[in-house]
């Protein structure tokens, strides 16, 4: 068993980070937040030609032909860097929809009642018909609302139609979108803390202080342990499993990392804001938790 | 990343449980709580079987994928807990292993190995909990053994106990770190009085310890003199190690339980009560999943087990709470009944964000030894 990341992992994890710093650096993210609803086709396709959206096709159909683990490692990277998009979709489209893979075309798929960057895509991956604009919570992701699951025919008594499993690839990655929030959340916190000084000393010496930060770091390793295994067996359990640590660790941490910044935190010039308002996005994703919860226990009883 | 284990692992678990399906069928019955000498005989009586088996070595000097991986199988299998041995094999004997001259070792271990000795722990003091450093119990040197007196509380098995390891102060005068030495007191020693400890569970799991110019030969000492602190970090960081795989094992054993207890009763059609169970499911598998990581990662630093322990601590303690926690909203009204199931484990349960490192000092220990924060006050 070596349950540890290979050199290889390794250099594909530090490449698309140094990749992300180059073409989406902290510039281009806040450039991106005042232009809302827009996206880079500029950016989707240096993306495409990195083999983002191609990563896990056969080298033999024009892919990278890596698999699930460095997928997941890479969208980990896309969540640290808070890289805006469809992300999941196109990637999953990708040698199934022409010009995906090379992030010549952008791909958006509805999701229950919500789809993201549904304006922007150039092709849609289910019924969006209805679908009515929103004002996004966070400022990176367009949204669009859809009629409910219609209510059971009384008539004919039959039950409404069951919202249609998620794809469990599509949960993990976006698992693996939070865990990357979830690392980046705790750092940022743990700088503020060693930076800012009140009382004399900085406050990442107060223990009230210390511990929130280490909560954080306890969420963000455990869920990286689920998330990375659940990459491995792409097992669906596996996958809820990750999935509602990860959510955890992204949401709770960036809520944990906001109150570390205290005024600063509460500001729209911090990035604090950002990552808290994408992970609201994400947690709500295939079903949300529920669904998971839901699958587990049933596991749990038979 | 690999989850997968090698052929000679494999094989290793293969043996095991071939050996557990014949060993525990003829294990006598196993002794009432209250039942110290009962205790010791069966506790010490498994370790002879282990060790008659091959098996007696294996915190030692098995790889820390073949530690788990006995760890998950006895646990599995229902094998007795390593119950009085816990203190001679998971931490005086590593350290005597690591610290101890060849002919304390050679005295030692092999008594431990064969399940002939049982040892205890006199670290804590009444005040001295988390502050370990402020211990006061005395040692003067008089001649060719030292002096001890003083107070020890949560020492376990003490009642039955056949060597203590034990940390005295031998310089008052020096900085606290560097005062301490550790020894290892014989338990038939003139001068020590045992009193046992009610827990908040009703059993008496711990004994304080009193001793009165109790005589340790100089021979007995581990390490240099005023360098006991060194050596029990070694102890202490044994103890953050793969301490927990085998009680992750049991407990996600007994989430199945509860799941299917609930769905018995009706109590399955709460949904709020299904989510939980669902969300605590998650939970243990991140658990078992952290702890292949931190396997992992000590099979390739050479199996010392580091800090990385304090972050699993601190999530699994908390998570074994709320999973008795959730029993008690199974039972129902039977969650105050103490002959039902999983109600004594409740109560034991509230000790583990406390024992071994409380929460709030494993999370100091996470954010200025992991996190590089500023030392706090």
């Amino acid at each position: 068993m070596r349950f540890r990341l290979t050199d290889d992992q390794r250099a594909l994890r530090e490449g698309v980070r140094e990749l992300l710093a180059r073409c989406f650096g902290r510039e281009a993210l806040r450039a991106a937040v005042r232009a809302p609803g827009r996206l880079d086709r500029t950016l989707w396709r240096t993306l495409g030609e990195a083999g983002f959206f191609a990563l896990r096709l056969p080298e033999a159909d024009g892919g990278v032909g890596l698999g699930l683990p460095e997928a997941v490692l890479a969208f980990e990277e896309a969540g640290r860097a808070l890289l805006p998009g469809p992300l999941v979709a196109t990637h999953l489209a990708a040698g199934g929809v022409p010009g995906a893979a090379r992030g010549e075309t952008v791909v958006a798929a509805v999701d229950g009642e919500l789809a993201e960057w549904l304006d922007a895509a150039d092709v849609v991956r289910g019924d969006a018909s209805g679908a009515v604009p929103l004002r996004s919570v966070d400022p990176l992701t367009p949204l669009h609302r859809l009629p409910g699951t219609a209510a059971p025919d009384p008539v004919a008594g039959l039950p409404a139609p069951v919202a249609a499993a998620p794809d469990p690839v599509a949960v993990l990655l976006t698992a693996a979108e939070q865990l990357g929030t979830a690392g980046r959340v705790c750092e940022l916190a743990v700088q503020h803390a060693r930076a800012r000084e009140q009382f004399g000393r900085p406050i990442g010496a107060f223990q009230a202080v210390q511990h929130l930060c280490a909560d954080l770091l306890v969420r963000v390793e455990t869920a990286r342990a689920a998330v990375y295994a659940a990459a491995v067996t792409a097992d669906p359990a596996d996958i809820a499993a990750a999935r509602l640590l990860a959510d955890e660790a992204a949401v709770r941490g960036a809520r944990d990392c906001l109150q570390v910044h205290g005024g600063m935190g509460f500001t729209w010039e911090a990035d604090v804001h950002l990552h808290l308002k994408r992970a609201w996005v994400r947690e709500r994703r295939a079903g949300g938790g529920t669904q998971s919860e839901e699958l587990l226990a049933a596991a749990l009883a038979d | 990343m690999d989850l997968s284990y090698t052929p000679e692992e494999e094989e290793f678990r293969a043996r095991l449980r071939e050996w557990l399906a014949k060993a525990l069928p003829i294990l006598p019955a196993r002794p009432s709580p209250d039942d110290w000498p009962g205790r010791r005989a069966y506790d010490l009586g498994w370790q002879r079987m282990l060790y008659d088996a091959g098996y007696a070595g294996v915190h030692w000097d098995a790889s820390p994928t073949l530690r788990l991986i006995f760890l998950e199988e006895t646990e599995r299998a229902g094998a007795p807990y390593v119950g009085a041995n816990f203190v001679g094999l998971l931490h005086a004997g590593p350290t005597i292993a690591a610290e101890g001259t060849a002919e304390q070792r050679a005295r030692w271990l092999p008594p431990i190995l064969r399940g002939e000795q049982v040892w205890c722990q006199g670290f804590s003091e009444p005040d001295a909990g988390s502050d370990l450093a402020s211990l006061r119990t005395r040692a003067r040197r008089d001649g060719d053994a030292y002096v001890v007196t003083g107070s020890k509380i949560w020492t376990s098995h003490a009642e039955v106990a056949d060597r203590c390891e034990l940390l005295v102060r031998t310089d008052p005068d020096a900085p606290r770190h560097r005062g301490i030495t550790w020894l290892a007191m014989p338990m038939d020693a003139d001068g020590i009085t045992v009193r046992p400890l009610r827990t908040l569970a009703g059993s008496a799991e711990f004994a304080e310890m009193f001793l009165d110019e109790v005589r340790v030969p100089v021979a007995d000492r581990v390490g240099e003199e005023n360098d006991g602190w060194r050596v029990t970090m070694v102890t202490l960081s044994f103890e953050r190690g793969t301490a927990f795989v085998g009680e992750v094992v049991a407990c996600r054993r007994v989430l199945g339980e509860l799941a299917r207890a609930a769905r018995g009763d009706g109590r399955w059609d709460d949904p709020a009560l299904r989510r939980r169970l669902g969300r605590l499911d998650a939970e243990f598998r991140a658990l078992w999943r952290l702890t292949q990581w931190n396997v992992s990662a000590a099979e390739a630093s050479g199996g010392v087990p580091g800090v990385g322990g304090s972050v699993f601590k601190l999530r699994y303690s908390h998570a074994r709470q709320e999973l008795y926690d959730t029993a008690a909203e199974v039972l129902g009204p039977g969650a105050l009944d103490l002959d039902r199931p999983w109600v004594l484990d409740r109560l034991s349960s509230l000790s583990y964000t406390i024992a071994a490192g409380t929460s709030q000092i494993q999370r100091s220990i996470v954010a200025e030894r992991i996190l590089g924060l500023p030392r706090g006050r």
